[in-house]
């Protein structure tokens, strides 16, 4: 089984989020890059399908230079290869286009992206994917067993979850639950030793179109301050969920 | 054309999310001058439609599509969007709309933008303001292709009742290869979700172990509200894991959020800040939750929640 595991570079999580260039660019200065969480939940289930089941296991990232340490990372937790697609991440068609190209010209059967990047959170990459392939899609993973070509999945669904099956060639949309976080691999100093020897290919984009744009981004208006009330006042906070904040 | 909404039903009974979406789907309607068509999936009473805005439904009654398929929606979807020459798609946040979404966008060459907060700024270009960086930023987003899909974030836009009444028609698509298929359905019954819940109730490591979830779930009862739990007690096991809310866990968009014994990390506030009003709970004045909420309590769960509880009742049983 040829796996490939979709990585996404994306700010940690406790990164300052501002911008620059009239609020139309994400302000990369002082932030930390990262796999994208979901996508390491399934970079992660990948390494148990190569241990297990033999797969070979490629990972993929369409952006700039800037991202190849994010894609050695993943090579460092066990990934066989990487491929970056060398043009910047513009909107989420685009992508999903380079990335049809890298699964047919791999010849992969099964492709696990996150269900969504924690940046943009556009959530639609792996679907579009899986529209222009014409493979089956699963999002909201959280289990995925393969048995030859057939694969059985758990998703879960708004008040619960649901088993389905399907087959291969798949596209999961995956998140915690594929694997637990206790199970998530930080590189040891041989992965990361091992990570420089393995290939890391760059390849130019296809001709892709974009269907969206981003025009600007705002930051929320700041939070008015927190009214604290006495833990001997309870009737306040009842007063004030009622009439005040009118959700109660 | 038109705009053609997708309104999502339970056993035959339309959930919140598909009044709201069809709420929106009025405005952009309005701001185009056009009309709204909605289709239903085994629904057969859509009268209720008419009410926030629908013109005419289009029904969908096929037993294939007795449980949710995503390719097979989608696919039907699409057919009912060329029949009626929609220009503009909105469907909802919930799970199975943004499974849908993309295969749709593919299907019908249309650019898609999720987690839409509020009505489009502009037609033409077509641009709308949606959630960005698991709601730290927003980003207005221009979508360029004839047909648009929008997808509407929870809670975010909110119902708007029209006095109109729908028209309803059978409505029969092809139905392509499913490709995945369900094999059985885990759902909780009687008990209120978090996707669909107005309020949270929701428990961290401050309540000490799993064995104190009673108030907490008594809490949750008073108020109709959904029980939910941080990072750290769905991993120590204290609570399933669908009840982890966060980054990694469910996301909340609910009226109203109350944490309880939750300090408050990133990640967690990352989850829930779509939450319009958040209340905190917490010994720690210093937790950063008391930056993040909107009302605050300094103070010991085990002698504030039983308190709490006694007063809502009495609140409740006035009104």
């Amino acid at each position: 089984m040829k796996i490939l595991v979709c990585i996404s570079h994306v700010p940690d999580t406790t990164s300052k989020i501002n911008f620059t260039e009239g609020d139309t660019k994400f302000d990369t200065n002082g932030v930390q890059f990262v796999i994208n969480p979901n996508d390491e939940f399934g970079l992660t289930r990948a390494m148990w399908f190569k241990e297990k089941q033999g797969a070979s296991v490629d990972v993929v990232n369409v952006g700039g230079p800037e991202t190849e340490p994010t894609l050695r990372k993943a090579l460092a937790i066990g990934a066989d290869g990487a491929i970056r697609v060398n043009t910047p991440a513009t909107d989420g068609f685009a992508v999903a286009q380079q990335l049809a190209k890298v699964v047919q010209d791999g010849g992969y059967d099964l492709v696990i992206a996150g269900r969504e990047s924690i940046d943009y959170n556009g959530g639609m990459v792996p679907g579009m994917l899986a529209g222009l392939i014409k493979a089956n899609f699963v999002t909201n993973c959280i289990s995925l067993e393969v048995d030859g070509t057939n694969a059985k999945a758990i998703r879960e669904i708004d008040g619960g979850k649901e088993t389905v099956s399907t087959s291969l060639p798949l596209v999961i949309g995956g998140q915690k639950g594929l694997v637990e976080e206790s199970d998530l691999r930080i590189p040891n100093m041989r992965g990361i030793m091992m990570a420089r020897q393995k290939p890391l290919k760059v390849v130019e984009p296809m001709d892709a179109n974009t269907e969206t744009a981003s025009v600007k981004f705002e930051k929320p208006a700041p939070k008015g301050a927190i009214k604290l009330i006495d833990p001997d006042n309870i009737d306040e906070l009842i007063n004030l969920l009622h009439n005040e904040a009118k959700v109660i | 054309m038109s705009v053609l909404v997708y309104t999502e039903s339970d056993k035959g009974t339309f959930k919140k999310t598909a009044l709201e979406v069809a709420s929106y789907a009025k405005t952009v309607a309005d701001q185009m001058g056009t009309t709204v068509t909605a289709i239903t999936f085994n629904a057969d009473d859509t009268s209720v439609l008419g009410n926030y805005g629908v013109d005419k439904v289009l029904k969908v009654n096929n037993s294939q599509l007795e449980t949710f398929n995503a390719n097979g929606y989608a696919s039907a979807i699409a057919q009912a969007v060329k029949n009626e020459n929609a220009k503009v798609v909105i469907v909802s946040s919930s799970a199975d709309s943004k499974y849908l979404a993309p295969l749709l966008a593919i299907d019908l060459d249309a650019g898609y933008a999720s987690n839409v907060v509020e009505a489009p700024t502009s037609t033409s270009p077509f641009t709308v303001k949606r959630t960005a960086f698991t709601n730290k930023a927003f980003n207005m987003t221009a979508i360029n292709t004839d047909v648009k899909i929008v997808g509407v974030s929870k809670n975010a836009f909110g119902l708007k009742e029209n006095s109109g009444s729908a028209t309803a028609e059978d409505f029969s698509p092809s139905i392509p290869e499913l490709g995945v298929k369900v094999e059985s359905v885990d759902k909780v019954t009687g008990q209120v979700t978090i996707a669909d819940a107005e309020t949270v109730v929701s428990g961290g490591r401050g309540l000490k172990g799993p064995e104190n979830w009673g108030m907490i779930e008594e809490l949750a009862d008073v108020l109709g509200a959904a029980t939910a739990c941080s990072k750290p007690v769905s991993d120590l096991g204290w609570r399933p894991h669908s009840e982890h809310v966060g980054q990694t866990g469910k996301p909340v968009a609910s009226n109203l959020y109350i944490a309880i014994g939750i300090s408050g990390a990133i990640q967690h506030l990352a989850g829930i800040n779509a939450s319009k009003v958040k209340v905190v709970i917490n010994t720690d004045s210093e937790a950063p939750f008391f930056k993040a909420a909107d009302y605050g309590i300094v103070g010991d769960a085990f002698e504030v929640v039983p308190k709490l509880i006694e007063k809502l009742k009495a609140f409740k049983a006035q009104q």
